[in-house]
């Protein structure tokens, strides 16, 4: 497939599809509607719709409060404000509280690019990861994207959910369905599995071809949902293959390479290498050029792979 | 706890000495669910009684034996310490047995340290953390609108706890949306935690600071009951705006000796300081 789509765009389509078809859903953003996307949203239902103004605690809040009221509330601004500001918001009253309320935050990660640092959120799913209630999902592509939107609108509880800015190769196909605390295997190997989320699941699938090009069978997963993880999926594949690779653009402290670490040294130690940034901060650059900058690239995986299968 | 046998009070209840008789019981309530606790916070529940008195028996429309009520009113305890005086309030509507009140923060008890809805009836939300319940009045106010629901939103807050800047993101939003079903009140005691709130962090000119806000804003006698029930009944006819009162109260109000002390804020009473808070609160032997 050739088709390229970006995370963030598919959220703001699907909630504009979404709020026909559920009128309690409303939408909150905090000035930042044209990069979350959710002015699709905001252009057909306007008295559904809450700008908030840059003043992210209060946008939690309010979304906190709209869902008490039973509606369904989207919560939407950049990944770093949302879960960087606005964490105590979150944590004593939505997850607290166990309050209905989908926080989807885009700009997730490095391929943010040139915006830097400081807008670059790279310990957002470690916050939410650790929050009690808290569902935490990172899509994959435009179709999962559709399908955790969706899956959202209907789930009951506080879910928080990371888009991105890059355009990504579509993986599935529109009969994708999304599964609460499942992961899905992308491409079948014996030899190691190359566990990822969001932009770096593409990294593990091109790790898999140059890994077969050397004759090494590489199990491709989707953990797309970090929280609730998928750990029968984790430990199956660290008993089948015998070593894994997580990949995420995220630390590597608190988010999946954590997750997974965490159920495999209590369940099944294997061999495991995290590909992920290691206690730094990002910098401005184009999202490609961060991406090798930070180690996150196919080719990234791939050597992490054959560490792994070296030390099995 | 004093001994109550009779039925859950009917309401509303606008007689100002009743309303006095009932805040009275509140204050022992909260003195006695203190010192058998051994922690929880004396005085600011003290100045909030009469606050929350005037609107749980006076203003709101509830149904206590059914605390989901769509059409209800809503109250949020933004000032999440003065639990026992909300504890307190809702056991006397019925919400949940009195007995309960001797459980404050005890392992197991349905009356945590700082409310939590999933365990006490008649609790909306989780608070403690100060500074974050008007934005979730905003939002029930909100949703109240696009759910044509006439039921009005009330906050309690602490004049401490405004000092979060969250409260004022808040303030501007509730006047940008003109949320005018929704009434906060600030709860004007001038302690906090360390001390004066004028030694501590500056708030005056508070009225005018909600007034710019673009507020309808009154000044009250927060232990005044007739001056509480005018107040409340003045917001209801303002529109397009929300309202806040400010509630001039004492802390620690009741007892002499906790009255306008600072180190009432978080503390129980000694065996002597109950002795004497019985006696002037006229508890009965």
């Amino acid at each position: 497939m050739s088709a390229k789509e970006s995370t963030r765009v598919e959220y703001g389509k699907t909630l504009a599809q979404l709020g026909t078809e559920y009128p309690d859903i409303v939408v909150l953003d905090a000035d930042l509607s044209g990069s979350t996307q959710t002015h699709h949203f905001a252009k057909v239902f306007k008295d559904r719709f809450f700008n908030m103004g840059i003043a992210e605690q209060d946008l939690m809040g309010t979304a906190a409060g709209l869902a008490l009221g039973g509606k369904i509330p989207f919560a939407s601004t950049f990944a770093m404000f949302a879960t960087g500001r606005a964490w105590e918001q979150i944590r004593q009253t939505i997850a607290y509280g166990n309050l209905n309320v989908k926080i989807v935050a885009s700009h997730g990660g490095v391929t943010v690019g040139e915006d830097g640092g400081s807008h670059q959120a790279l310990e957002d799913l470690a916050l939410m990861r650790i929050l009690p209630n808290m569902v935490v999902l990172v899509p994959a592509d435009g179709p999962e994207t559709r399908a955790m939107t969706r899956w959202a609108a209907t789930y009951q509880g506080p879910v928080y959910m990371r888009t991105g800015r890059m355009a990504l190769p579509v993986i599935y196909d529109d009969s994708y369905r999304f599964e609460l605390g499942r992961g899905s295997v992308l491409r079948p190997g014996g030899d190691v599995t190359l566990m990822g989320l969001g932009v770096m699941v593409h990294a593990c699938l091109e790790a898999a071809d140059l890994l077969a090009g050397a004759g090494i069978a590489a199990r491709v997963v989707n953990l797309s949902c970090l929280k609730p993880l998928d750990w029968e999926l984790v430990v199956a594949c660290a008993r089948e293959t015998g070593a894994v690779v997580t990949a995420e653009e995220h630390m590597v402290a608190g988010g999946l390479g954590s997750a997974v670490s965490e159920i495999l040294s209590e369940h099944y130690p294997v061999p495991v290498k995290r590909i992920g940034l290691r206690d730094t901060f990002g910098i401005s650059g184009k999202p490609e050029l961060l991406l090798k900058h930070f180690g996150l690239t196919a080719a990234d995986v791939a050597a992490a792979a054959r560490q792994v299968i070296a030390r099995k | 706890m004093e001994k109550q046998t009779a039925a859950p009070e009917l309401r509303p209840v606008f007689d100002p000495s009743r309303l006095q008789e009932i805040a009275r019981q509140v204050r022992l309530d909260i003195v006695e669910m203190l010192y058998r606790s051994g922690s929880g916070h004396l005085g600011g529940s003290l100045s909030a009684t009469d606050i929350l008195v005037a609107l749980f028996f006076a203003e709101m429309r509830t149904q206590p034996d059914n605390p989901c009520w769509p059409h209800r009113d809503r109250f949020i305890l933004s000032k999440g310490h003065g639990a026992p005086a909300l504890y307190a309030v809702l056991s006397h509507l019925g919400y949940f047995p009195r007995e309960e009140l001797a459980t404050l923060r005890r392992f197991g008890s349905m009356l945590q340290g700082h409310p939590d809805s999933a365990c006490t009836p008649g609790v909306e939300i989780p608070t403690g953390s100060l500074g974050q319940g008007l934005s979730i009045a905003n939002g029930l106010a909100l949703a109240a609108r696009l759910n044509r629901l006439s039921s009005r939103i009330f906050v309690l807050m602490g004049d401490g706890e405004i000092q979060e800047g969250q409260i004022w993101e808040a303030a501007m939003s509730a006047a940008h949306y003109g949320l005018d079903n929704l009434t906060a009140i600030v709860d004007r005691n001038r302690l906090q935690i360390d001390g004066r709130t004028s030694e501590v962090m500056s708030l005056e000119p508070l009225a005018p600071k909600w007034q710019a806000f673009g507020w309808h804003t009154l000044e009250v006698d927060g232990h005044d009951l007739p001056q509480l029930l005018e107040a409340l009944h003045a917001c209801r006819s303002v529109t397009g705006r929300p309202s806040v009162i400010i509630a001039h109260t004492v802390k620690g109000k009741g007892v002499s000796i906790f009255e306008d002390k600072a180190k009432y804020h978080g503390v129980a009473p000694n065996d002597e300081e109950y002795q004497q808070a019985l006696k002037e609160l006229g508890a009965e032997k």
